[in-house]
């Protein structure tokens, strides 16, 4: 009984000790859960409340904005409920540049990424000098937009220019790259590319320069040729690198303008009348703030479609290391 | 013998590649250089016959261009820092930070990267404008001081970063913030410089945010200002290809500095050490 007794009080106490040892442990979790959200949250905040100014307030004022019709100088006027929109899809215009967006996005970045991808493949040795081709390739990305558009506006010259002239030597007739309709969104393309080559090739040969070696080796070991060990072994851990520089580039895409406003201003026929740069036409050529601003919600609609496909499509297909 | 063929051809595919990338800017320097018959002429010449240097001081009395580089390097400089610490501390808090609503603020940010800055231009510069912030450096740099891309960018690095170290670390006692500074941080210089290297430029590059917000001349940055003096001297080419050629000078040499630093970072090799 007294044996029984004291096991049983040993039990009691043994269990109530193990109960306050977990009310203390969850206690101190509690406390180191709350520092780390705290913590957390500071982290963040800087990101926060800069976003909430310039990204989310804007976001919502943009919708406010579409809903109404405003005085040149930016203040409300009147509420127009959908009107704004309206007006736009009953214009060709609109709609032509949604066109005129959608193929220069399908024109500039399969091309875009491929070309680098081969270069970075092909640069991804370690023969000697292959720092200079690196520094060449990388070139193009530290050209601003600007004056790589004033360079080529001129190689795009219809008589004077260098690209005319040395198809003239091949004996080919003069291309009307800026001049011509047809022409005109292609060359834009041509001078994007180039200009985007820079940065979609440091991204992926950084990509491929995170694959450690030892796999390598070990393919090699295996009797692997250099195009079994890129399909099998750098493609599928460069994936998340693609994947990245593909939303990067559709996003870039869609965002273009300045090239358009030195190269084209949207002409000839508005066939390089890509989306960013109606927005800046109605809003701040016209000071129609309304539909400028519906325009923006409708550029938002798209690339949000965009981006949720590849998300779902894509990453599925992604593999993560 | 079959080895030293194909390192030949791949010279070869290499040097072709180059020559076609450089190009344009190899004509810049070219057409910079020569006298304004030249530079008119057809057909036109590949290289320069002429060497004309007086048309780079003939630019600086046409457009303040040290201004334009000076504004451009300042607000791309004091960018590049702002968002190098606000997607660091942000990253982090994403990839290695236990908090209540993570997954909510993270798609919260990865949709702020879904929302093209042109969309909300409008109402920014309507708040820029309100503040009195057209034509100063806060107006060109605040608006663009955090970024969802870099912090995603940053964010998959530091996932990618062993967890026995994180485990190490704690068991020695490192807090979030020391484990943070100096830990994580030196370990990810390459992605750290390669978001510094991108942000950099994009201010670089931005054109469509200072051509609305800045007015004055002096306040003027590169990108503006390279197209003005396209505007300006449509007929003398060589005077539009001096100034460019000043203008991606600088960058140029950035890239030679930036480039070492990126290789540097990488062949560091944070994750194979």
């Amino acid at each position: 009984m007294g044996e029984l007794n004291k096991s049983m009080g040993l039990g009691t106490r043994s269990q109530q000790q193990t109960s306050s040892k977990a009310r203390i442990r969850t206690g101190s979790l509690k406390i180191q859960r709350l520092r780390e959200n705290a913590l957390a949250y500071t982290f963040l905040a800087p990101s926060l409340i800069l976003f909430v100014i310039f990204m989310f307030y804007p976001m919502i004022k943009s919708v406010y904005l579409s809903l109404h019709s405003t005085d040149p100088a930016g203040n409300v006027a009147a509420y127009v409920g959908l009107d704004n929109f309206t007006t736009l899809f009953s214009s060709g215009l609109f709609l032509q540049g949604i066109k005129v967006t959608l193929l220069f996005a399908l024109l500039t970045v399969p091309v875009g990424i491929l070309l680098a991808l081969v270069l970075a493949a092909l640069t991804h040795s370690k023969l000697r000098g292959m720092r200079i081709f690196q520094f060449a390739f990388s070139l193009p990305m530290v050209l601003s937009v600007g004056s790589s558009a004033v360079i080529w506006k001129f190689l795009f010259h219809p008589t004077l220019g260098m690209l005319n002239y040395v198809l003239s030597l091949l004996h080919i007739n003069p291309v009307p790259w800026l001049t011509s309709p047809d022409w005109a969104l292609f060359s834009v393309a041509i001078m994007t590319i180039w200009m985007n080559l820079g940065f979609n090739y440091i991204i992926l040969s950084s990509g491929l320069q995170g694959i450690p070696d030892d796999m390598y080796e070990s393919a090699k070991m295996d009797g692997a040729g250099p195009l079994v060990t890129f399909w099998r072994i750098s493609m599928p851990l460069l994936s998340p690198t693609i994947f990245f520089v593909t939303v990067v580039s559709i996003i870039g895409a869609f965002q273009s303008f300045a090239q358009i406003n030195i190269l084209t201003k949207g002409g000839p026929v508005n066939s390089t009348n890509v989306f960013v740069y109606s927005i800046y036409q109605e809003a701040f050529v016209n000071f129609r703030f309304g539909t400028g601003s519906a325009q923006a919600i409708v550029l938002f609609a798209v690339i949000l479609l965009l981006t949720m496909i590849q998300f779902k499509w894509v990453e599925r297909k992604v593999h993560y290391q | 013998m079959k080895r030293h063929l194909n390192s030949t051809l791949l010279y070869v595919l290499l040097t072709i590649a180059a020559a076609l990338i450089l190009y344009p800017v190899i004509y810049t320097f070219f057409m910079a250089v020569m006298s304004p018959e030249e530079a008119s002429a057809y057909p036109p010449s590949f290289f320069p016959h002429s060497f004309h240097m007086a048309n780079f001081t003939e630019v600086f009395e046409i457009v303040p261009i040290a201004a334009f580089i000076g504004n451009t390097f300042l607000i791309s400089g004091l960018t590049m820092i702002g968002q190098l610490i606000t997607a660091s501390l942000a990253a982090y808090a994403f990839a290695k930070m236990e908090f209540k609503g993570k997954n909510f603020i993270f798609s919260m940010f990865v949709a702020t990267m879904m929302i093209p800055w042109e969309v909300t231009i409008i109402p920014n510069y309507l708040t820029v404008r309100s503040w009195n912030w057209l034509d100063t450096y806060q107006g060109l740099t605040v608006p663009f001081l955090a970024t969802a891309f870099g912090t995603f960018l940053l964010r998959q690095f530091f996932l990618q970063l062993p967890k026995e170290l994180f485990e190490a670390a704690r068991m020695d006692g490192c807090g979030h913030i020391r484990y943070f500074l100096f830990h994580v941080l030196p370990l990810s210089r390459p992605a750290l410089g390669t978001l510094a290297v991108y942000s950099f430029l994009n201010m670089y590059n931005s054109y469509l945010w200072p051509l609305l917000i800045t007015n004055s001349e002096n306040m003027r940055t590169v990108q503006i200002g390279i197209s003005m003096l396209e505007f300006q001297e449509s007929t003398s080419w060589n005077l539009v290809f001096a100034g460019t050629a000043l203008v991606i000078l600088p960058s140029l040499l950035l890239l030679i500095f930036g480039l070492k630093q990126l290789v540097r970072g990488m062949a560091a090799g944070a994750l194979k050490g």
